[in-house]
């Protein structure tokens, strides 16, 4: 099969879009996004790629880490690793075991996954589209998805094996640093939720089974589909990836709890932590935003200026490329469906930690108070709308954006008017939001290994 | 090779600065989730190599008998040109977006390198964003950003490389800032105090505050003898404390000519606009020898070596580097040719297929062996063929024990492992599941423009031809369950081994560990 010109929406349209933005009416959307909701409540979003014979699925429930009992912390991540290692026997096929489940997968050449994030559990399908492989995938995703039997002699080794890598995990500077760090900015709050061999001692397979079947149903699912099919096609596809899993509609489908939101800090938090390392660990920081704030643009744009433009960025120019001081230097926010923390991190020589963590807050001081220069704004804009096209040139990149919107309830045309956002954005709008979100005088301070 | 909770630190490349998202956008789904050959593969390009005359050679159809894949043929050409001095220029189009990944490979790397200036070409790469006459320092990552564009750079073994994602409109801007530093590189001494610090703060975080780092850096420099690839890309402390702006201009002076260069193009272009635009920056430069390279081999090993690294960790973690054969480019042209492949370069493909049947996929031979099941002596365990690269190649097994378990159990399994094959053999089941992923993989790779422009620069430094991944997995794919048996049976006894366990040091709750100095935070 020859490889065709990408038929996709991934086309000169995106440039055509960037380069009208001033003269923008409604129009084709450069990047279509076709969305249907199932019978069952699955709500599908497809944007159809036909250049490689390939498939990309993303399946998103509210079933991620913020949805761990306060004494089980670490029971979805659990969940997403465990969901690989067997399914059960149903309907006269017979159990498959974690070895069995796993060379199917790679008899395939395909694969399928869990993980857990802060707020959602995400299953990822990738497959050859051709006719003789793609249905055995699907098949496959669709017992691992709605049989998955959590073995529990499996289980104890794992927890055995995780519970050593912690342990390991616990002797290296970053990872202390980062504990403390989050302790610090989110309380009680899941977010900052620590898996520890006493969480995991507390959890059992009868947890797990108790989690999947409460958060993972048809009705909850945001599937995302990139790649090789129809329209028709992925309905079908979908449908099935979830056939195995309680088709009853009504009896799981109530709204879920709420999830408290991160509390504001109150007061500034200094800790300092006395390590023997090469490096100090520097964390700044405070609870940010959420995801739906309208602030979000002005931020984004801002961060880039402050510490998210990597080589261009305040924080790199005064503590690496002036002083010396680091390797990396960075900051950024991680909103979510709470506000996620807002960071500064860096590592340095332990005599040098004070100086680092001085010129650090003093960048971040003289930019909320003052906000970004014209000059800043623009050189902000020029990458992040100059670069769009590059968010968006694979497959594996649009599945991530798919996904995205779905997940958080985007407009279907939000990547066609995203460079336009960001556009609009002046250096007011940055130093307004900033002041709004950030308070240099109140955050969180962690020093690991500083000394002379 | 996947990587578990083995966490095998294996430092193939010092990159100029850690990546870092530009957006609070989800990452890339990567094929890290497939357990494919593409670490080992250098590249894997699905195309017909096409000569400066531009002829198109027919595609290879792969039919695989024992599975119903049937690969893509792709039809696009990638080009390849030489400039009149001496330069290089490959062009891989690829139209599905408006993007292009554009790439300036150097044919040097730390192996290049001598004893007592060691981490001077990973430092070259670092000041080589320190300016020319045109440009502050600084200044081209500003324009690169400018345009919408990612920059970097990665410094590995053998060799490095500077690369730009741009939108496809901005190619031109791109060359003439790269041909621009690659030409002119200039900056005062002042920029050099400044920025080897960066580079020991780099040594610092890999290395130092890393103890499997630390002890593969160990076992590298026992490993090797003779070969340059014993000493660490980033340099020893050392070196980086007595080294001098001038060790770095005279190294760039000597390395960076036209003919020790490849221009790597992938994406959305015209070949021969690009190749126009490469005449106009890149064909300018002035020509120069390309230095000798002393050969430096290393001695044939003919006894084990052994040795132990303490550092404050938990867990040990065990290493076992085998000296074994690769494939090269007289392996190329063998296959060329169409004469049968040498011993050795059959025997280095052999290897692979090897570290695939025993660790190319969960639950294959080592996981389920070492670490699944009552008395399991493993927490995680790997195997790694090198195949290809400048200078020798290891096989590598290694692992972290298990709860009550020691680091010679886990060593003793491993080998136990080995040798199981050496007596009985693999199944067929077994090698069409490797053989299956490599084909498939080679169809997700066309998703990725940025690793099929890093494949092409990778085989351009070996002396590879531009089609060698393709080529690549059709030799693995005609490797027999007789060959896999024959070189576990050969290359696992005790004289080409070196054996490296990580002895964990508990924190000593007795020692005083440095305080903050009084007055630190405010």
């Amino acid at each position: 099969m020859l490889i065709s010109k990408f038929k996709g929406p991934v086309t000169r349209a995106v440039l055509v879009a960037v380069a009208a933005l001033l003269h923008s009416h409604v129009a084709l959307a450069a990047l279509p996004i076709q969305h249907w909701t199932q019978a069952g409540g699955t709500q599908v979003y497809l944007v159809e790629s036909h250049g490689i014979p390939m498939l990309d699925v993303q399946i998103d429930f509210d079933a991620g880490d913020r949805r761990d009992p306060a004494d089980k912390a670490g029971l979805a991540t659990m969940v997403a690793n465990m969901n690989a290692k067997g399914v059960a026997a149903k309907s006269g096929l017979p159990a498959l075991d974690e070895n069995q489940l796993s060379q199917a997968w790679a008899d395939l050449g395909a694969a399928f996954s869990a993980r857990s994030g802060n707020d959602r559990m995400s299953f990822s399908l990738r497959s050859l589209s051709y006719p003789d492989l793609l249905p055995k995938a699907v098949a496959l995703a669709a017992r691992q998805m709605g049989e998955s039997s959590f073995p529990e002699a499996i289980w104890l080794r794992e927890r055995e094996r995780i519970g050593a890598a912690i342990r390991e995990a616990n002797t290296r500077p970053a990872t202390l640093a980062a504990k403390a760090f989050a302790a610090a900015v989110y309380g009680n709050h899941p977010y900052g939720f620590e898996t520890t061999e006493a969480s995991m001692g507390r959890t059992s397979v009868t947890d797990m089974r108790e989690f999947y079947t409460r958060f993972i149903h048809p009705c909850r699912a945001k599937v995302s589909v990139v790649g090789d099919v129809t329209r028709a096609q992925a309905d079908v596809l979908v449908k099935a990836l979830l056939a195995r899993l309680p088709q009853n509609v009504t009896a799981r489908c109530e709204a879920l709890p709420l999830v408290a939101e991160v509390a504001k800090l109150t007061a500034p938090v200094t800790e300092a932590i006395a390590f023997e390392s090469a490096q100090a660990h520097v964390l700044i920081g405070q609870p940010g935003y959420k995801r739906s704030d309208p602030d979000f643009f002005a931020l984004t744009v801002g961060n880039y200026t402050l510490g998210g433009g990597g080589f261009v960025s305040r924080l790199t120019a005064e503590v690496r490329e002036k002083r010396g001081l680091t390797y990396g230097v960075y900051s950024y926010f991680s909103p979510g469906l709470h506000a996620g923390a807002f960071t500064i991190g860096l590592q340095t020589r332990p005599d040098q930690a004070e100086q680092a963590v001085r010129v650090a807050r003093e960048v971040l001081a003289k930019f909320v108070t003052e906000g970004p220069s014209d000059a800043e704004v623009k050189a902000a804009k020029d990458n992040l709308m100059g670069g769009f096209p590059l968010l968006i040139d694979s497959n594996a990149k649009l599945i991530a954006n798919v996904a995205n919107i779905a997940w958080n309830n985007l407009p279907l045309n939000y990547l066609d008017t995203w460079t336009a956002q960001v556009e609009k954005i002046t250096a007011a709008d940055i130093k307004a939001a900033f002041a709004r979100k950030l308070q240099p005088d109140r955050m969180v301070t962690v020093v690991l290994g500083a000394g002379a | 090779m996947k990587h578990t909770l083995t966490g095998k630190f294996v430092p193939t490349m010092m990159m100029h600065r850690l990546p870092i998202p530009i957006l609070s956008l989800k990452p890339d789904w990567t094929m890290s989730t497939l357990r494919g050959m593409l670490a080992v593969i250098a590249t894997a390009a699905f195309w017909a190599f096409s000569s400066a005359t531009a002829q198109t050679l027919p595609t290879t159809k792969l039919a695989s008998p024992a599975s119903a894949l049937s690969p893509v043929v792709a039809a696009v050409q990638v080009q390849q040109f030489t400039l009149a001095n001496g330069l290089t220029l490959i062009v891989k189009p690829d139209h599905r977006a408006p993007t292009v990944a554009h790439m300036l490979w150097v044919r040097v790397g730390s192996m290049d390198e001598v004893d007592g200036t060691s981490g001077v070409a990973h430092a070259l790469e670092h000041m080589m964003f320190k300016g020319t006459p045109s440009l502050k320092p600084g200044e081209f990552s500003r324009r690169i950003a400018a345009l919408g564009g990612r920059d970097n750079a990665f410094t590995s073994r053998d060799a490095t490389a500077y690369h730009q994602q741009i939108p496809a409109n901005r190619l031109e801007e791109v060359m003439q800032l790269e041909a621009d530093r690659f030409a002119n590189t200039q900056w005062a001494d002042d920029e050099f105090k400044r920025e080897i610090e960066v580079v020991k703060e780099e040594r610092r975080m890999r290395t130092e505050d890393s103890p499997r780092a630390q002890l593969y850096e160990a076992a590298n420099a026992v490993t090797f003898a003779a070969a340059p690839y014993r000493r660490p890309i980033i340099g020893w402390m050392s070196d980086l404390d007595a080294m001098t702006p001038d060790d770095v201009r005279s190294f760039y002076r000597k390395w960076y000519v036209p003919g020790n260069v490849a221009v790597v193009v992938a994406g959305d272009v015209d070949v021969a606009q690009v190749k126009a635009l490469a005449d106009k920056y890149y064909g300018v430069i002035p020509a120069a020898a390309t230095p000798l390279r002393k050969p430096r081999v290393e001695p044939v090993q003919a006894g084990v070596r052994r040795l132990e690294h303490k550092a404050s960790a938990s867990q040990s973690y065990v290493s076992l580097m085998f000296k074994v054969p690769q494939l090269n480019a007289s392996g190329w042209a063998e296959m060329s040719a169409g004469t049968a492949l040498s011993k050795d370069s059959r025997d280095a493909l052999a290897l692979t297929v090897l570290s695939a049947v025993l660790d190319g996929y969960s639950g294959a031979r080592l996981d389920r062996a070492l670490t699944q099941g009552e008395g399991r002596v493993a927490d995680s365990a790997g195997a790694d063929n090198g195949l290809l690269g400048r200078g020798p190649q290891v096989f590598t097994l290694d692992g972290v024990p298990a709860k009550d378990k020691t680091a010679q159990q886990v060593m003793d399994a491993l080998r136990q492992q080995v040798a199981q094959i050496a007596s009985e053999g693999v199944n067929e089941a077994e090698l069409n599941r490797v053989k299956t992923q490599w084909v498939a993989s080679e169809i997700y790779k066309l998703d990725a423009l940025f690793s099929q422009a890093r494949e092409l620069g990778s085989h351009w430094v070996n002396g590879f031809p531009l089609d060698a991944s393709a080529r690549l997995v059709v030799q693995l794919r005609s490797v027999s369950a007789a060959e896999v048996q024959s070189v576990a049976a050969r290359y696992f006894g005790d004289d080409q081994l070196t054996q490296a366990v990580l002895v964990p040091q508990p924190l000593d709750p007795n020692r005083k560990p440095r305080a903050p100095v009084a007055g630190d935070l405010h």
